[in-house]
């Protein structure tokens, strides 16, 4: 197989690999890939963790292996967490960010104010009538909010940024 | 002596075999790193399902899992450089070995988790706080250390900090301006974690050759730009900012430790000791 289309064929792949806390959105859409290569059926995917003590980082690298090996002329697979660059919560493509909101949560906001308020739409009703309930919320990435217009709790994903 | 070139960057762990003295005053730092931010992670832990409300459980305990992670990440530098597995240098190592600032194992309070804890959440508050501020110092000096791979992980370390920060200010300002019990109370534990303060801002014996390496900077600067940032915050609360910290119950980075210590490793690596072989 050439290696480019190989490449090709293993990212298609890959957005099946979803994240196990989040089943609409796979690793591609979070943009946790960062480098493929193949050389003799031979795979490296270099990954780039979310959250570091995110316990989903585990069951992540043995989707991605089981899943690959799948692949015919696949023999080995290797997955490496890798450290920089670093995930940032703008890496989210924008089909990822309509996922996340398919699944109830609200993708990161892309800004945050001078005085830290952040600006979300409930992705319920689409209303900007929401309010911070938690900034920390059931997994380490996400938080809560309260959407006054449809009453509604809702989760947000934090957004993560090198400007911190 | 090894000759120290301002310049000089280490990229990968294989390069250290070439500067021992370089790698041991590292290895030094690492443990530092890790064994503060495992020890207070657990000690947060013991906190679950008894904070003051459920929407501080749910953050404590996020706050929790991420710093064990920072820790975890540090433990796998050391991997890197060949000191051992990480989880064995979490479980494994005895009090004499740890290099955490005694202020971070103190018990919760008086009691215990699974019965009648009565524990401080002033003490909780004004702990995590001071100490989320004093590591948020050194992760911003760590951007730059000359040991790339611990400044890369500073870079990601500092994005989670940025909220942990965010949280413990809030509850720190809050409570300490509320009038009554509440403020008496964190008056006595900000005295209290004072008298201990110092040992989180030292970086011990070998600090100075951290410095000379490019590691971090000094423990003078260091604890300069602590004292910078919560000065606004002690005007605010209207409290005075001691000039001096003390080390009352000794220097932790010299292995000087507690019996809080001891039995906390007893507790949290009772499970790993059952079957230190067990795949998890």
């Amino acid at each position: 197989m050439d290696s480019n289309l190989a490449i090709e064929k293993i990212i298609e792949t890959l957005d099946a690999v979803k994240d196990p806390e989040i089943d609409s959105v796979s690793v591609i859409d979070l943009g946790m890939v960062e480098d493929v290569q193949v050389q003799h059926g031979e795979v490296t995917v270099k990954l780039l963790p979310t959250f570091i003590g995110c316990p989903a980082l585990d069951i992540i690298r043995q989707r991605v292996e089981q899943t690959l090996l799948r692949l015919e002329g696949i023999e080995r697979v290797t997955v490496e967490f890798i450290r920089h660059p670093p995930w940032t919560s703008d890496r989210i493509t924008e089909k990822g960010r309509e996922k996340l909101k398919e699944f109830g949560i609200a993708p990161p906001p892309r800004q945050i104010d001078s005085n830290g308020e952040w600006h979300v739409e409930c992705p319920y009703c689409h209303s900007s009538f929401t309010v911070i309930e938690n900034l920390f919320g059931p997994t380490a990435c996400r938080s809560i909010f309260y959407c006054k217009q449809c009453k509604n709790p809702f989760e947000v994903m934090k957004p993560i940024s090198t400007w911190m | 002596m090894e000759g120290r070139d301002p310049t000089m960057k280490i990229t990968k762990p294989e390069e250290l075999q070439q500067h021992p003295e370089y790698k041991e005053v590292l290895v030094e730092l690492l443990f530092q790193l890790a064994d503060d931010d495992f020890i207070l992670s657990y000690r947060g832990s013991e906190w679950l399902g008894l904070a003051p409300h459920i929407e501080e459980d749910i953050a404590f305990s996020s706050i929790n899992q991420d710093t064990m992670g920072h820790a975890a990440m540090y433990y796998q530098l050391l991997e890197d450089i060949g000191i051992g597995k990480a989880d064995d240098l979490a479980h494994q190592r005895p009090s004499s070995e740890r290099r955490n600032a005694v202020l971070l194992e103190e018990v919760n309070g008086p009691g215990h988790y699974l019965s009648e804890p009565r524990y401080d959440w002033a003490f909780a508050v004004v702990r995590h706080y001071f100490y989320t501020q004093a590591k948020k110092v050194r992760i911003d000096s760590l951007k730059h250390s000359s040991y790339e791979p611990l400044a890369q992980v500073a870079v990601k370390i500092n994005m989670e900090l940025y909220y942990h920060l965010m949280h413990w200010r809030t509850w720190f300002i809050q409570l300490t301006n509320a009038q009554g019990e509440a403020r008496e109370r964190m008056k006595k534990a900000v005295a209290k974690v004072f008298e201990d303060f110092g040992g989180v801002l030292t970086l011990g014996v070998k600090g100075d050759r951290m410095v000379e390496f490019g590691l971090i900077e000094s423990e003078k600067i260091l604890k300069q730009r602590w004292v910078q940032a919560m000065k606004p915050v002690f005007a605010e609360v209207n409290l005075d900012l001691p000039s001096e910290f003390g080390m009352k119950r000794g220097n932790g980075r010299n292995g000087e430790h507690t019996a809080d210590l001891d039995e906390a490793i007893m507790t949290l690596s009772e499970v790993y000791r059952l079957d230190p072989l067990a795949t998890w």
